[in-house]
């Protein structure tokens, strides 16, 4: 084969593997609307906050320790400890589900039955607030997230890839993280699908997002699915944090990953779980490829538009998605 | 609940149970229009009490009293001999009352199979775990469940739809799914929002037979609102008349057909 046609290989694949991180973070939207009309603005953010708090955890820094030390005029920074990763994470996932619990409870409770635009500009205002509270908690500074996920160029696919092609050929170049990230994103969406198809908790979230009377009806609490809800796509946002984080550094401009889900979700539907990771994945071969062959002709960053051109063509020839539920207007 | 009671039996003849809900002077308020006001009634185990009454008369709030979804500004509602605090409808689910809703409250995105299954929510008990990972005795409360609800579908004659998504069914069969449902939930109070509104003939004939069957079979108590007076004459064991949030009438059906205040309340009655 020639070199070209495994180039592209290699980019089609590269692309496949970020499309799974965008599909990670527009599952977390899918997961909210789907339960409860709600389109999560602070998806994005709740990722961002789901990362510093794994990170603070770990290094064992004190929450709010500007603001306290501004206060009380100490200078404490550290607990002096360091928490292994896998506790971390499971403390993080705690704090997240908290979170959920505390969205609902003082936020979404008592805007059950508003307008969609009411509860959407809820969750705007919900992400400037987690983004002020996890500077205020944790520090605006650029982290690093190390949780232990190999990185670098994986050898094994590079020497095993090289044969393919010929001399000019030196094998495909594909990060480990982003192999571990896809597979990892498997398995999430594996269990999410097991827990929505055959547990109780599944079924029953299945029914409030359908109908919330006739969910009552059957002996569902819609506050009981709502918290769960808002916990799964905390999880969600924990691993898709960890993943960014891990791949770029855990920064602010981490939330605007929220803004490259938008357009997956318009391409995949709102509604549809498999719709958010073929949304993924298009969107993230289409922009590599479309960098790869349009790109030198136009000078370039094409990814930075290229989503969301593609996004809006869609909007226009089918716009409830690939996967979403068609509109149909009864007269 | 003690079974020493005397059977009860009503003046047509049948033979009916122990007191298993009683209403008490009820009375339920939308800011200042009132409802329901003072109601007093009592559903008996295994009969087939009917609420009547012309259009705007509160037999749906009674029922959505019931069912939890109103509470009542005043009255007690005792249910199996204890008197049932205010509560949430998913709380009033859990004891046993089971409903149906006159628009159909359906899962549309989910099978028949699935619509019904949610019906044994309430019967779940094993951890959200066991049931990922599908081990013994969550698989054997899976299989217990499934075969309550299979028996429901045999029984209502609707194998034939088990696996079509409820959204592309017909209205009866709708009723139909919703009754099931409703039924998989094995209540010990069944409550019928107007099963047989906007159904032709033959399928009002259908659905007077299941409800007959059901109230057979499993012994299920029954509580319906229905606008057809044929039906509810031929259905129920007794019945009470509402008419402006006011009880005024209640007995078996012989006795509501001649009584005079229900009579004008239905046909109207000239002023001078």
């Amino acid at each position: 084969m020639s070199a070209d046609i495994l180039y592209t290989f290699e980019v089609v694949i590269n692309g496949l593997m970020s499309g799974v991180l965008y599909a990670l973070v527009a599952l977390g939207f899918v997961l909210i609307f789907k339960a409860s009309g709600i389109f999560n603005y602070a998806q994005g953010v709740m990722a961002l906050f789901a990362a510093l708090t794994l990170v603070g955890i770990m290094e064992g820094q004190v929450p709010f320790a500007h603001v306290i030390n501004a206060t009380f005029g100490t200078d404490i920074h550290t607990f002096g400890w360091t928490v292994p990763a896998l506790l971390g994470i499971a403390l993080t996932l705690v704090v997240m589900i908290v979170f959920a619990w505390m969205v609902h409870t003082f936020v979404f409770r008592h805007l059950v039955g508003q307008e969609p635009i009411i509860l959407f500009m809820a969750t705007i205002g919900l992400a400037y607030f987690l983004e002020g509270v996890g500077d205020l908690m944790w520090g605006s500074d650029i982290k690093t997230l190390d949780v232990g996920i190999p990185q670098g160029g994986s050898l094994w696919v590079e020497n095993i890839s090289a044969h393919l092609g010929g001399d000019d050929f030196y094998g495909f170049f594909i990060d480990k993280l982003d192999i571990t990230a896809s597979i990892v994103a498997a398995i999430l969406v594996a269990g999410l699908i097991v827990f929505a198809q055959y547990t109780k908790q599944g079924r029953a979230m299945r029914a409030v997002a359908d109908d919330h009377q006739a969910a009552l009806s059957v002996g569902i609490s819609l506050n009981f699915i709502w918290v769960l809800v808002w916990s799964l796509a905390g999880m969600v946002a924990l691993v898709a944090g960890v993943m960014w984080g891990a791949k770029s550094g855990v920064q602010f401009s981490l939330s605007l990953i929220a803004l490259k889900a938008l357009p997956v979700l318009m391409l995949g539907g709102f509604t549809s779980i498999p719709g958010a990771i073929v949304g993924g994945l298009i969107i993230g071969v289409g922009e590599k490829l479309f960098e790869y062959t349009v790109g030198p002709m136009v000078g370039g960053a094409t990814e930075n538009w290229f989503a969301y051109v593609l996004a809006l063509i869609f909007l226009v020839f089918r716009p409830q998605g690939l996967f979403g539920e068609r509109i149909i207007e009864r007269v | 609940m003690k079974d020493t009671a005397a059977p009860y039996v009503t003046t047509d003849g049948r033979q009916i149970g122990d007191v298993l809900m009683d209403m008490r002077g009820i009375t339920l308020r939308f800011g200042g229009v009132e409802a329901i006001k003072n109601i007093s009634f009592d559903i008996r185990e295994g009969e087939i009490r009917a609420i009547i009454g012309p259009n705007g008369a509160g037999k749906s709030s009674m029922l959505n009293v019931i069912s939890g979804f109103y509470n009542p500004q005043e009255g007690e509602v005792w249910f199996r001999g204890e008197k049932r605090p205010a509560m949430k409808p998913f709380q009033v689910a859990r004891l046993g009352i089971a409903r149906t809703f006159q628009n159909i409250a359906l899962f549309d995105g989910m099978s028949v199979l699935d619509n019904i299954m949610t019906g044994r929510l309430t019967h779940m008990k094993t951890g959200m775990l066991s049931q990922m990972i599908w081990k013994g005795r969550a698989e054997r409360e899976e299989v217990e469940n499934r075969a309550v609800v299979e028996r429901i579908i045999d029984f209502l004659e609707i194998q034939a739809i088990r696996k079509t998504p409820v959204g592309r069914l017909p209205y009866g069969l709708k009723k139909r799914v919703e009754l099931a449902r409703a039924l998989a939930a094995e209540p010990k109070l069944l409550l019928l929002d107007e099963p047989m509104a906007g159904m032709n003939v033959e399928e009002k004939e259908d659905m007077s037979r299941f409800i007959l069957d059901v109230n057979d079979e499993f012994g299920t108590t029954i509580a319906l609102i229905e606008h057809d007076m044929g039906v509810v004459m031929d259905l129920s064991d007794r019945v009470v008349v509402m008419d402006y949030g006011r009880k005024i009438g209640d007995g078996t059906p012989s006795e509501v057909r001649n009584n005079q205040e229900v009579i004008d309340a239905y046909l109207g009655v000239a002023h001078d």
